[in-house]
């Protein structure tokens, strides 16, 4: 509580009526010597989401021990404040609103699915709450609250795209998802990208199915026909959490390799892989921000710490703990220069900072809440890493609105003043307008 | 990473083959007569960079460098054994026995220099090693070995191996390698610019009669100048494999079918004891599933620590493992909750319910939330070919194994004085009290059976599903859609009701997609059920008349 104190005593200056209000609650408490600053971590810690999630929190709580050690930001220790959504999105919300109407976090990390991002954005703006959100996703939005670590689509899937096109001399492509917006958008976008590189509509499959699907024999099959046609055929895998180890095994079984039909895939990562026999997956692709394969000494320092902090030498590393280590950085950085946890404060602040990322160079925040990140393209190894085979050669800033979809291409944002928008339709000149 | 066109890589190949091919016919004896060995340095250095692409004319060089180091050098980078010293730029080859040798000198090296690292190999390179040593392999005297070369070059369908390939098929005596051998050069032939009419027509005829995918891929590569006559041929080919073909996918189909139908037999037999023959709705059947699935793990876990050499037996020392543990499991949520629930229903399943989160909970807090490996035994992996269908060994062991269960649950309830006592319990409780069957014992049993028989259908779905906390989940609708459509209580019904959803999801899925097809499936059902609510074999007993 009593770093509401100082944080009411910072903004007496203005007149509102909310924070007014936590001043009178703030001069209840004595100025205790222990001042403390609550960092809220909104992750799923039951439920389908938990193979994914529970790494981020405790990777928010490592993060929180480390700075702590260093003597904690303007001076306070902070203190972690874990609540679990339970891979239920109406509760996510829920959740946020505990952290920021009743907990009073300074900042949230959290969400993995777009659908929960969704679902506490209101929150978010209601309670003018900061959250971070580490996930690679669709793009197609831009908040004033809501910082986004992850990759956008061109940061990901289209330098994905142009290597395999590069490199393999890929002509034919299966677009295959599971059926929700991150890879019904991505796709999209994919499609029109494709097309806009001359592939033919014919050359082009595109494959839904619904989450947790475990019968890929018919899908491996069609897949392996349409690859049959005479032209070098990719795989763009947009599959999602457990579905992929029943459709790397199917790959596996009928004896696709990575040499005759490549699968770049988007969702799936060191931990995904530690659940499956990678020997017959060698070759095949993913795409990252970054690898723990990266061979350089601020991944190996980082490693080593989150080991030791973790109390097993096993435990890997993967670009979602990456992304929400940078966002980490950045909130500290961002507070320290603002001089307080002030979201109003924040905010601004957050806008061109830049902290070292994990993959040998620095990471920023751009105006339109997204950070610059090098594109990483890795091939599976049979010890369950990643070789990294291609490395864009400089930083990625985010396309938040994609140039290659309609409706979204005209649009801009940047949260600086004095245009402060999300959405800014450079052909209307107007705010909002899609 | 310098994007390289196709002619410039087929050309490195073209190099890499040839001169690997030089370095196997030309002993060392005869290199010896030539002079002193050829100089390898400049490629072995370009090992040591760290860069494929420098890798890749690193490889070209070797090869036509005539070295008889070279074909040891390519065969060792292939098998991920080649390393190098990043400090003194000194190549290494690790040998299969263990030791290390020195790629330039061919001497043995007592210790490796400190920060010894592999060189990297991605589908680039491991490409153009497969055709190379494709090519390499052509003379190889082990006939098996012959004709594993003959398709890696088919399906390599490289130009450069042409030479190669005409003089092996003129030495080969082998019937089979032959016919392998003469597809392969038809295959190259019909992409090749400049060959006669006749040749390229023959070379088609050659392919086309083989009418699989492959051969398809082959014919669709004609090059778009050639001759009407030719691309007319290579049309009729075509159309002639595609006709085939389509017969072929609708066995494809029904074959997945019936695949499909295995599994959600496995996973609805357990339910339909405890729900078709009991009556309980029994929401905590697929976390059965999923312990069934952990101890595969748990007793894999312990053959990999304590006996390796047991591996293959891991799954059958499985089978009774899971049974026992998921059948006293089962025993002990009848004992403590279900029998004060008997009759009434919705409190059944609540109570259900939350025992299915408890166990859930439980398990991701003892084993984590994210997925365990369990390996595929050596005779489960693989597949076959069967005319044009490909069958893979995994999926044909578990329609056996669905079906030995279902034949051994069958003679448990006809043959064996359980049986008898569960039937009679299930068809008159009353008369069968009366008579002397303690129906709490029989109650008590009937579950464990249920709940066991679920937790060896684990031990099976453990070989193609996730092993994570919520393999259960995503078999609880579907098991309760097979035993509702199959007819409750009735195990014929069980066993035709998954058979017939199976195949009529996988004969919708290639034209309505995944998402669909499973939407057009539970319409299906629905509409099955408003017409015949008891289901497909409606049977008289408790579950029925109360």
């Amino acid at each position: 509580m009593s770093n509401l104190f100082s944080h009411a005593r910072r903004v007496a200056g203005r007149a509102v009526a909310g924070a007014a209000a936590l001043a009178i609650a703030g001069v209840a408490v004595p100025a205790a010597a222990q001042e403390t600053i609550k960092v809220g971590v909104l992750h799923s810690l039951s439920g389908t989401m938990a193979i994914s999630e529970t790494t981020l929190k405790d990777t928010v709580l490592f993060m929180v021990d480390q700075q702590n050690a260093a003597g904690g930001v303007l001076g306070k220790k902070l203190v972690p404040v874990v609540v679990d959504p339970a891979s239920n999105w109406p509760l996510f919300a829920e959740k946020a609103r505990e952290l920021l109407a009743k907990e009073k976090v300074a900042v949230v990390f959290g969400c993995w699915t777009s659908v929960s991002r969704k679902s506490v954005l209101p929150v978010f703006k209601e309670l003018n709450g900061i959250l971070f959100y580490p996930v690679q996703y669709e793009g197609e939005e831009s908040e004033r609250n809501v910082f986004y670590t992850g990759a956008a689509p061109n940061q990901q899937a289209i330098p994905a795209v142009d290597y395999l096109m590069e490199n393999e001399g890929v002509k034919r492509w299966v677009l295959a998802g599971t059926d929700y917006v991150y890879p019904r958008t991505t796709n999209k976008i994919l499609e029109a990208y494709l097309k806009s590189k001359g592939v033919a509509a014919e050359d082009i499959m595109i494959n839904y199915t619904p989450f947790g699907h475990s019968d890929w024999q018919t899908i491996v099959a069609d897949i392996k026909k349409f690859g049959s046609a005479g032209k070098k055929t990719a795989v763009v895998s947009t599959i999602n959490g457990d579905a992929n180890v029943p459709f790397y095994k199917e790959l596996g079984n009928q004896g696709i390799k990575a040499t005759d039909i490549p699968v770049v895939a988007f969702s799936v990562g060191e931990e995904e892989l530690a659940g499956i026999d990678t020997k017959p997956l060698v070759g095949h692709l993913a795409a990252w921000n970054y690898f723990q394969s990266v061979d350089v000494p601020e991944n190996a320092d980082f490693i080593k710490k989150w080991r030791g902090y973790i109390k097993n030498d096993k435990r890997v590393t993967n670009d979602p703990m990456e992304a929400t280590v940078i966002g980490f950085n950045m909130w500290v950085k961002a507070v320290e220069k603002a001089g307080t946890t002030d979201p109003d404060k924040v905010i601004p602040a957050l806008i061109g900072v830049s902290v070292p990322n994990l993959t040998g160079g620095f990471s920023t925040m751009m105006p339109n809440h997204h950070i610059t990140k090098p594109v990483l393209i890795g091939e599976i190894k049979d010890d369950g890493q990643f070789d990294v085979v291609e490395k864009t050669p400089g930083l990625i800033v985010a396309e938040e609105w994609s140039p290659y979809l309609e409706g979204s291409k005209d649009l801009i944002a940047d949260w600086r003043s004095p245009m402060n928008c999300g959405n800014f339709n450079v052909k209307t000149g107007k705010c909002g307008a899609q | 990473m310098i994007s390289r066109g196709l002619p410039s890589r087929l050309g490195c190949v073209l190099l890499l083959a040839l001169g690997l091919l030089a370095g196997a016919f030309l002993s060392p004896g005869a290199v010896m007569a030539q002079g002193a060995a050829p100089d390898i340095s400049a490629p072995l250095a370009q090992l040591t960079t760290d860069k494929y692409d420098d890798t890749e004319s690193a490889l070209g060089a070797l090869a036509v460098s005539g070295s008889p180091a070279a074909a040891g050098i390519v065969a060792a980078l292939a098998d991920g054994r080649l390393s190098y010293s990043p400090a003194t730029k000194q190549v290494l080859i690790k040998t299969p026995q263990g030791g290390l040798v020195d790629a330039a000198t061919g001497q043995p090296v007592a210790e490796a220099p400190p920060g010894v690292k592999a060189v990297r190999v991605n589908n680039r390179i491991r490409r153009a090693i497969e055709a190379a040593s494709g090519t390499l392999a052509l003379v190889n005297p082990d006939p098996a070995k012959r004709l594993e070369a003959a398709s890696a070059v088919m399906r390599a369908r490289d130009e450069a191996a042409l030479p190669a390939l005409d003089a092996a098929l003129a030495k080969e005596t082998d019937a089979k390698v032959k016919t392998a051998l003469t597809l392969a050069r038809a295959s190259i032939v019909i992409g090749k610019a400049g060959v006669p009419e006749a040749e390229r027509i023959a070379a088609i005829e050659t392919v086309g009669a083989q009418g699989n995918q492959d051969a398809l891929a082959v014919l669709r590569s004609v090059p778009a100048d050639a001759s009407p006559a030719v691309k007319a041929a290579a049309q009729g080919a075509i159309a002639g494999i595609e006709r085939s073909l389509a017969i072929w996918s609708v066995g494809q189909n029904i074959w997945y079918g019936v695949s499909l139908g295995s599994v959600l037999l496995l996973a609805a037999i357990g339910l339909a004891i405890t729900f078709g023959v009991m009556g309980v709705i029994n929401m905590a059947h697929g976390e059965m599933v999923m312990l069934g699935a952990y101890v595969t793990f748990v007793v894999q876990e312990l053959i990999r620590t304590y006996n390796p050499a047991l591996f293959d037996l891991s799954l059958l020392i499985a089978i009774p493992v899971a049974f026992l543990f998921t059948g006293l499991i089962g025993v002990l949520i009848e004992r403590t909750v279900i029998r004060f629930l008997y009759g009434r229903a919705l409190e059944t399943l609540l109570a259900t319910w939350g025992i299915s989160l408890i166990l859930q909970q439980a398990i991701r807090t003892a084993f984590g939330p994210t997925n365990r490996e369990v390996g595929a035994p050596s005779w489960m992996s693989g597949a076959f070919e069967l005319g044009q269908l490909s069958i893979t060994y995994g999926r044909l062991w578990i329609i056996v194994f669905a079906m030995l269960v279902f034949v051994a649950l069958l003679a448990t309830l006809r043959l064996t004085r359980i049986g008898l006592e569960m039937r009679a319990v299930t068809q008159n409780r009353r008369m069968a009290a009366s008579m002397g069957i303690r129906t709490n014992w029989v109650d008590a049993m009937t579950f464990g059976l249920g709940s066991g028989i679920a937790g060896i259908a684990g031990v099976a779905l453990s070989q193609i599903d996730n092993v994570s906390p919520n393999l259960g989940q995503s078999y609880i609708i579907d098991s309760f859609l097979v035993v509702v459509f199959g007819g409750v209580g009735n195990l014929w019904g069980t066993l035709v009701g998954a058979m017939s959803l199976g195949i009529a999801n996988k004969m919708l899925e290639p034209y309505a997609g995944a998402v669909l097809g499973k939407i057009a499936l539970l319409v299906i059902v629905i509409l099955f059920i408003q017409k015949r609510p008891r289901g497909l074999f409606a049977l008289k007993g408790r579950a029925i008349e109360s």
